[in-house]
């Protein structure tokens, strides 16, 4: 099975999120990017798929900006391919529209049976660019993916939902799925199997051509999480809101 | 009668390896190779001593002798489907008593974790570490920009080398944990005091600081090793001092015995030597009397990890504190029993109880409890967060109190 895997970079939490001057997006310049956490569980679902069956694993990112290490550590952990879509502007961010149509003309040039993506970011929890990729292609979709096996000839998945409830769903190929979680956590690669990936092998680069963000929300203003009027704050030191939790949960008759 | 014996032999042992090197080579060969006096594996008489002188060694199916039977047998699967190896804390226990000093812990056990690395067998919590690392150059997966944190608030500042204008005395090598443990931070702020009231010209690196690689190095990841060397040494090469300090014996270990291999070469002490030098400067400046009885905590690290043999220093500095009575817990110095934190341990926790249902840090505490004292002294970064959860787990939270030396000299100067 030949599988290609979108991962999707986005900010990475260890440093505190800044919004730009602008009032409607997140100051990129200090930023770090690292892989989208559901990303990487659709990579390693789409090697252990590999592994169990054959074939090729294909990662493909949009040039956003600190994405050699994810695709380098990704030929490391056993990916085949590397591509990266270089385009003007990435670097400001790409709406899930415009990079589903990115991945698109991207994915017209690729052999596939199966697309793998994250069944969301963590960046906009949208769950989008999967479903409009699998649109933009005509492909069918199954989001919130648990498990993949491989069954004459099609795949059979199986999908979670809300309240515990888990479908078995036959599909066929090629398609795209969304992962939630891969089968196991994701593998871990040793640093010198990442070095010599740098050194052996090739990031493909492809220019993107126009992109189509035709559908994408207008963000109106990004700001932080403002208390609602209910809501008591505690201030202070690590202790004294140690101590008011403490009196509170007490109060509450929370405590034994 | 009281029977003493040394197992040491004392004159060196001439060892003649013939070469089994085919184009591959095997992992026996690995472990030959993988430090000085591998090839002392060779002279394994399988006496078993490694096997029960280790903590977690009742719960491993091949503690260290077995490893070796199976490797001569050429019967490795069961071994390298074992994920027991991780139980192992490189406490160098094994490689203190071994009657031929075959250095189990870097060769054999290390060689072996790193052969369960490339097979996927990491236990996730240390897998997290080595990613932290790898991504942030420390295994607490901090900004690195944040290094520096700890001594924000302190006046008079602590010095950045990047900053400072002029040579520095001493370049204090802080570490991951004392950088950046919230518990640990108020040991380095003990140590900034004491290094201002002895008036030493110190800087630290802060954001060029890099985690000291000794975990990552015994876990068997030592190509993450290999690029922290290669950071911590350009970021050594770029400044003017006269020597390291560190406050972390995992870092004077790995800086003093390992460095040097990989073209690092710097003066390194741990604090507990640097200060003991300076005693008859430091003891005018401790009035506060302390009456507690103490025992002191050897870390492996310092004592029997590569012969550091530091054992005396940090007992000094205690025993300069007036009012202190220093008692010893039954195993101490070369015989002392790990916190459970070494090797990739400090991130095993979960990992090792959930195989051994027993946690060596427990072990010491009530050691400690035993031996009378009302406090631990310690002298590892990673120790007084351990302990301190040690000593709430065994309930003698009434009883005996967690403090690192520096804490306890930081005190003893205070009116």
């Amino acid at each position: 099975m030949d599988i290609l895997v979108p991962i999707k970079l986005v900010p990475d939490l260890v440093e505190e999120l800044e919004i730009a001057a602008n009032g409607v997006a997140l100051d990129r310049r200090f930023m770090r990017l690292i892989p989208s956490e559901q990303d990487d569980h659709a990579l390693e679902e789409a090697l252990l798929l590999k592994e169990r069956h054959g074939g090729s694993v294909t990662v493909i990112t949009l040039d956003t900006g600190d994405t050699d290490d994810t695709l380098y550590t990704a030929i490391a952990k056993g990916a085949d391919r590397a591509i990266k879509v270089t385009g003007e502007s990435f670097d400001e961010g790409v709406t899930n529209h415009a990079a589903s149509s990115v991945l698109q003309a991207a994915a017209k040039d690729l052999t596939f049976d199966l697309i793998l993506t994250g069944a969301q970011a963590t960046d906009d929890l949208d769950g989008s660019t999967g479903p409009l990729l699998a649109a933009r292609l005509g492909l069918p979709f199954v989001g919130y993916v648990l498990a993949v096996s491989q069954e004459d000839g099609g795949i059979v998945v199986r999908k979670e939902y809300p309240g515990g409830l888990v479908a078995e769903m036959t599909v066929d190929l090629p398609a795209v799925l969304g992962i939630s979680a891969a089968e196991k956590p994701p593998r871990y690669v040793v640093t010198a199997k990442v070095m010599e990936a740098m050194k052996t092998a090739t990031i493909e680069e492809v220019a993107a051509g126009d992109a189509d963000a035709q559908g994408a929300a207008e963000l109106a203003r990004m700001y932080l999480p403002e208390s609602g009027e209910r809501a008591e704050m505690i201030e202070g030191g690590v202790d004294q809101v140690a101590d008011a939790l403490v009196a509170l949960f007490g109060k509450r008759g929370l405590l034994g | 009668m009281l029977i003493s014996a040394t197992w040491r032999s004392t004159a060196p042992v001439e060892v003649t390896v013939t070469s089994t090197m085919t184009s591959e080579p095997t992992l026996y060969d690995e472990i030959l190779e993988a430090t000085p006096h591998g090839e002392r594996l060779n002279l394994c008489l399988q006496c078993g001593m490694c096997s029960g002188i280790c903590p977690y060694g009742f719960a491993m199916e091949f503690p260290p002798r077995s490893l070796i039977a199976a490797l001569r047998a050429e019967e490795l699967t069961s071994a390298l489907d074992s994920d027991l190896i991780w139980l192992c804390v490189s406490c160098f226990a094994c490689t203190s008593v071994c009657p031929v000093q075959i250095p189990l812990t870097t060769s054999l056990l290390t060689t072996f974790k790193a052969e369960s690395m490339l097979r996927g067998k990491v236990p996730s919590e240390l897998q997290a570490a080595l990613e932290n690392t790898r991504r942030y150059g420390n295994t607490l997966g901090e900004s690195p920009r944040r290094r520096p944190e700890w001594a924000s608030h302190l006046s008079p500042p602590v010095p950045l080398m990047a900053e400072a204008k002029e040579p520095v005395d001493v370049l204090w090598f802080v570490g991951d944990y004392a950088s950046y443990h919230p518990r640990s931070q108020v040991v380095s702020r003990a140590m900034a005091r004491l290094l201002r009231a002895l008036d030493v010209n110190f800087g630290i690196l802060g954001p060029e600081e890099n985690s000291d690689g000794d975990a990552q190095l015994l876990s068997g990841e030592k190509g993450l090793y290999e690029m922290l060397v290669l950071k911590n040494g350009k970021a050594f090469a770029k400044y003017q001092f006269k020597q390291v300090v560190t406050t972390d014996p995992h870092a004077f270990n790995v800086i003093k015995n390992e460095y040097p291999r990989a073209g690092v070469t710097v003066p390194i002490q741990h604090y507990t030597q640097f200060l003991a030098e300076r005693l008859d400067q430091l003891k005018p400046l401790l009035h506060r009397e302390l009456n507690a009885r103490v025992a002191y905590h050897d870390p492996c690290a310092l004592g029997r990890a590569n012969s550091n043999n530091i054992y005396d220093e940090p007992r000094q500095l205690l025993q300069a504190i007036p009012g202190l009575e220093l008692v010893e817990m039954a195993h101490n110095r070369a015989n002392t029993i790990c916190c459970g934190g070494g090797g990739g341990g400090n991130w095993l926790d979960g990992f090792v109880w959930e195989q051994a249902h027993a946690r060596t840090s427990e072990w010491r505490v009530e050691e400690a409890v035993r031996a009378g004292a009302e406090i631990l002294a310690v002298a590892c970064p990673y120790e007084t967060p351990r302990f301190e959860d040690a000593v709430k787990s065994t309930g003698h939270q009434e009883e005996l109190i967690v403090k690192d030396i520096a804490e306890l000299l930081s005190e003893a100067m205070r009116d």
